[in-house]
């Protein structure tokens, strides 16, 4: 909750040093990467839209951790941040991304052929499977840094793609200030809409300015197949339901948001995008697939095991209360889904998350009936 | 909160109405002042520091209303957004502050020797009595836009100017980001400590960046004079003790003021003034003398009156919570100051409340015992 100093003229009379935040309580990838140094290189730069380093910083300067998530702490707020501020992003990115070099390649497979299985995930314990990923508009800069007249540009542009849409995908728009508060209400308790911004780390980047002008959701008629417009991205494309067949999910996420694409390229935009980066996100977290395959599922015994953290990190997966990423497990239930999110394919990542929960409800079966579980954890992916 | 949008530069690719807010179901100053027209007018200009519409507004558009208080839904970034915007505050300052006109003159008086009783207001129901106003330092951005290296630097200046007062204004310096839990919390429960910002309004103005750098607390050792620096203005002075000598309050804070005044003139630092509007500060509503001037008083009686708000109107008094402007009463003990900032000097303000709250406790004393006070009621001052 910020930001006049990021556009503030007077701060280049100050020097580096009495403009370096102060980074000494912090603990996220931006405060482990922007020496003193790099700001001094960095702090008199700016896009062709104006948004600067102090801009690109300033949640990470106002959130100095998070209980149960290593945080990012900078933002983009155009597609150029990552080339002009490259210099901080590329560490950041091979940070949080496993190694991943300013030199690699993602790659992008969104072809549900090519997932093996997904389709059996025990319902007894998979309560629901959901896929979700961001998409941004090319030509317009992001959810911290947009203008008014450039989220309602968005909006119009998403509502009349969206529109189009037929079959089991035909559905309707919601924008966020005609909800009433009841529709909206339920809309939050189904685990459809997206919360009002309390989140400092959200609110500090600024992409809650103006709410609730131009944000809104769409969904399909059967709610399976949900867009969120001008949230913490231009679009969230999300494919859900109750159940384990993550299969038919992301049959179709993958059919849903191609239509989607083709729809944005028949009126002549694009979505940001490019061959290192992949699919370019508000987030440097969300870079490449911006993709987060989960599932609700309950593993009330595997969740107190003492092994629980480390299988889920040889099984690349993460876990998060049901609420989302910023609450606790409720029950023993937990959303488990994949950690990565660039330097692997949409269908890499899928398979990692329906091989992965497959294991966990295994080991859940046999702590159940207090039998070891030793013989099933698995290598690290 | 905020606030990319408020310097990027392809805003200006859209029209004027493809920007203008969404005001619609919005009840501050601003939203009522700030036409289309006006939006077309201004939405291209900035300060020399680089503060623009967009920066002014931003609190207004987040921030539909209040429920205690009609806001003002704008802020200054510095001094000369009072001047390059004046088209909208000019109109919002006379709305606020009582038909002020453009043309008007502030008066400044500090001799509290022109402050007539006071001094023996009934500590039986007025438990403590306090006076505060703010300070801004010329030629630095105010508290929204200012820099790390400009809040810094109007630390330093307030530390060393505070180090020099002596007698019974001898105190010390806390930083914030130096003070213990404990020391905060015990602060914050004196009422000594400003909080920690969780207010969407002063949030969505950008106040809390970079929070708690550069921010501080000084206070004399009997804990009755003291200096918030760097919160929602470059100073906060305030005097304050338990019981009902508002003289002895005024006292102390008109020499304690006229003091750290002449110190920062010796380091060749003057505050902003100017005779039209006072005492500039960040938000319009404590423009002129930037002061408000109270006591916590109990009113359990006249407080569930049919006519407590009428009274309060009539003598230009204010009522909030014991927890400061967002809090509700507690236990019939209200917080009781001066509705006005601009157009009347501080002697004349503090007389108001001196006079107001002894008719309050008068009718409070009636209505105890059962009786009218309908003799009681002022007339509109």
């Amino acid at each position: 909750m910020p930001f006049g100093n990021t556009h503030n003229e007077l701060k280049m009379k100050f020097k580096s040093s009495e403009e370096y935040p102060d980074l000494c309580k912090h603990n996220n990838y931006m405060a482990k990467v922007l020496t003193p140094a790099l700001y001094e290189q960095l702090r008199s730069k700016q896009t062709p839209s104006g948004f600067t380093l102090d801009d690109v910083i300033q949640t990470g300067i106002d959130n100095p951790g998070h209980p149960f998530i290593m945080t990012v702490g900078c933002v983009a707020g155009d597609e150029e941040t990552y080339e002009v501020f490259k210099e901080l992003l590329d560490p950041i990115v091979m940070a949080r991304h496993g190694g991943y070099k300013p030199t690699d390649k993602h790659k992008t497979d969104l072809n549900p052929a090519n997932l093996k299985g997904g389709d059996d995930l025990d319902p007894n314990y998979v309560l629901s499977s959901r896929v979700r990923t961001g998409r941004s508009i090319r030509g317009f800069c992001l959810p911290p840094h947009c203008s008014r007249g450039e989220r309602r540009a968005v909006e119009k542009m998403s509502v009349e793609a969206l529109d189009s849409l037929s079959g089991d995908l035909k559905g309707k728009y919601y924008a966020l200030k005609n909800m009433t508060d009841a529709e909206q209400q339920q809309l939050i308790d189904d685990h459809f809409l997206f919360d009002k911004p309390v989140s400092p780390l959200l609110l500090a980047s600024g992409m809650a300015r103006d709410w609730p002008d131009a944000r809104g959701i769409w969904h399909n008629d059967s709610k399976t197949f949900l867009v969120w417009v001008n949230e913490e991205d231009h679009l969230r494309v999300i494919s859900m339901q109750k159940g384990g067949n993550m299969k038919e999910v992301f049959t179709r996420f993958c059919t849903g948001l191609k239509k989607i694409e083709s729809l944005f390229k028949a009126k002549g935009t694009s979505f940001m995008w490019n061959e290192h980066l992949g699919y370019v996100l508000t987030c440097p977290s969300n870079l490449g697939t911006g993709l987060r395959a989960g599932v609700h599922v309950k593993i009330p015994h595997m969740s107190k095991h003492a092994k629980f953290e480390e299988v889920l990190k040889r099984l690349r997966l993460q876990k998060r209360g049901t609420g989302g990423v910023d609450t606790a497990a409720v029950g023993g239930t937990f959303d488990i889904s994949n950690a990565d999110r660039l330097g692997f394919s949409e269908v890499e990542l899928m398979q990692m998350v329906v091989d992965g929960v497959k294991l966990l409800v295994e080991m859940e079966k046999k702590l159940e009936k207090k039998q070891s579980i030793d013989d099933l954890v698995p290598a690290q992916k």
